[in-house]
């Protein structure tokens, strides 16, 4: 099924960290709508069609829970449009396209680990690890629970949600505030997993896929861009890869890596 | 699937919308236009694609081309400007991928096509024709590309010559495209028809420049990209009466069109139906809401039909 568009109640949007913010809104239950997978993102929009900023913002999936009825997100306030949504106030409304790109395809990461040794190691940084809540909740459910590495410049923030979900948690921050002083690529050993699942900064994410290429082992990598439609329709995010110009927003955002960095 | 919240027109709309084009009925006077709604599919659950008058497909070149490098779109006030530089998967891969669906999608098919030479529009023109389009929309007015595209659509001479030829071989109704950046619109019009055009769309995107100031560089690597959007309605407002009050085919109004009210103003100018572009970024119901404000200004005022005041504003 491809994206639809409706309104939703906010229900939550707090602070949690300087300039990170939660927002959940109530999933309608009564449309039929498309249920979203870890990876996938919705193109959120809390001000008028004629108002700025002209395009809608593309912001990933941070949980999802369909029995009780909330979809969440997870993002920085960078730029106008997210301004625009810290501004938001429970009991409003908010704009929402999607279930917009490929999403992490879990049952086949789960087959392919597991015809190797099995363990996952799941690789974010900053407001990369937004994506990855579900993603670990995903992986739990197709029973393999995930080993989490995440790096931060200073204090982390939603770690708390992880732990439930992780076999283990470890975390590198450039400042050293928490855990590791230095890169998280650094305390990351590839060779250890059968599969690595990562989303953060562009430079972070090719130390990865450089690492895993070294180790021979697979990973997969979810991409942030610039979109205007989110549908595949414009053309605005393409990412040139090994295997030809793929949409970020359609074909992606999560690509094999090795496809994009090596 | 549909879903309940894919948008529709209200019921108990009394004014028709219909637009008779090229001797086919249009269910609408909206079109998608070409580069914003894909191929059509991306947006079947979205909104009811069978009230819209076409979609024109994200623009075709024969051989397909990799699109820019380097930053493609960056917001402006009331705009946006792009660089996509015709991405494209090619004639037949068109053909044999996506044309399908986009003929499944209730409303007429318009192919967009752009090309290097005289040549290449040719024989795009011979083989789309010969797999079941509706409209051939020839696009002589990229400006994102540094050869083709836009070089055929600043000199009416140069315009005349890729049209003829394309005429020679085009079996369905061919309207072209035109760009503000063309030298004089009244003679490129006028040279366009002369040459067997059916219809004309104007206008593309206006040649635009942004600089990134901590790069110190122009944001794009073409340095100039193509701008949309609001800001430019007014002026394609003004080159659509020119273009109305220039030749006897229909003309096409696009550019900027968010609202019902402004394409209405487009069709008061004289514009035979209007095409929506960068207003899908800014709701992707957009071609469905507009229809559905034009039919509220219609029955609130009480006028039965768009031939009623299509041309009315030039007295």
């Amino acid at each position: 099924m491809s994206a639809v568009k409706f309104q939703a109640e906010v229900v939550e949007n707090v602070q949690v960290a300087p300039d990170i913010c939660r927002m959940a809104v109530r999933w309608p239950s009564s449309e039929g709508l498309p249920a979203p997978r870890a990876g996938q993102f919705f193109m959120l929009r809390a001000w008028g069609f004629d108002e700025t900023p002209m395009l809608s913002r593309p912001i990933s999936v941070h949980d999802y829970d369909p029995c009780g009825g909330t979809l969440s997100f997870l993002y920085q306030v960078k730029g106008e449009g997210t301004q625009k949504l810290r501004a938001v106030q429970q009991g409003q409304t908010l704009s929402l396209t999607g279930p917009c790109g490929n999403g992490f395809d879990v049952p086949a990461i789960v087959r392919a680990a597991g015809g190797r040794n099995g363990a996952i190691a799941v690789v974010g940084g900053g407001i990369g690890t937004a994506p990855l809540l579900l993603l670990c909740r995903e992986l739990v459910a197709a029973g393999c629970k995930p080993e989490l590495y995440c790096g931060f410049r200073d204090e982390p923030y939603g770690l708390e949600e992880f732990l439930p979900c992780c076999a283990a948690v470890s975390v590198a921050t450039d400042s050293g505030a928490v855990g590791y002083h230095g890169l998280v690529t650094e305390i990351l050993h590839p060779e250890q997993f059968a599969m690595v699942l990562t989303c953060g900064p562009m430079v972070m994410m090719r130390g990865v896929a450089q690492l895993c290429a070294g180790a021979n082992v697979p990973c997969l990598a979810s991409l942030e861009r610039k979109m205007a439609c989110g549908l595949g329709a414009c053309l605005g995010c393409t990412c040139h890869t090994k295997v030809g110009a793929k949409t970020v927003c359609k074909d992606g955002p999560v690509f094999d890596a090795q496809e994009v960095f090596v | 699937m549909a879903v309940s919240s894919t948008a529709r027109l209200p019921q108990g709309i009394a004014a028709d919308l219909h637009v008779d084009l090229f001797g086919k009925r249009l269910a609408g006077p909206v079109i998608a236009a070409s580069g914003t709604f894909g191929f059509g599919p991306e947006y079947r659950d979205i909104e009811d694609l069978t009230v819209l008058g076409g979609i024109s497909g994200k623009g075709l070149t024969l051989n397909g081309q990799p699109g820019n490098p380097g930053e493609r779109l960056l917001e402006t006030p009331s705009g946006l400007m792009n660089s996509i530089g015709l991405q494209n998967p090619g004639v037949q891969h068109f053909i044999d991928h996506e044309l399908p669906a986009m003929k499944a999608c209730g409303t007429t098919v318009w192919a967009n096509l752009g090309g290097h030479t005289i040549e290449e529009n040719v024989e795009g023109v011979r083989m789309l024709c010969a797999a079941g389009i509706d409209v051939l929309e020839l696009n002589i007015s990229c400006p994102n590309v540094k050869q083709g595209g836009l070089a055929f659509g600043i000199r009416a001479k140069d315009a005349a010559e890729v049209v003829s030829a394309v005429r020679q071989v085009c079996t369905v109704p061919l309207v072209v495209k035109l760009s503000p950046q063309a030298e004089s619109i009244p003679e490129m019009c006028r040279a366009v028809e002369a040459a067997g055009a059916d219809g004309i769309s104007l206008c593309n995107t206006f040649q635009a420049c942004a600089i990134d100031l901590e790069r110190r560089r122009p944001v794009f690597d073409n340095t100039f990209a193509g701008l949309s959007g609001p800001a430019i309605r007014p002026i394609a407002l003004r080159m659509v009466w020119q273009a109305v009050g220039a030749v006897n085919i229909p003309v096409i109004g696009l550019g900027g069109i968010a609202t019902g009210r402004d394409a209405l103003e487009f069709i008061m100018a004289g514009a035979s139906a209007v095409q929506v572009g960068t207003a899908n970024f800014q709701d992707p119901a957009s071609c469905v809401r507009i229809t559905a404000e034009i039919a509220h200004w219609m029955d609130a005022h009480h006028v039965k039909s768009l031939e009623e005041i299509r041309g009315c504003a030039r007295g």
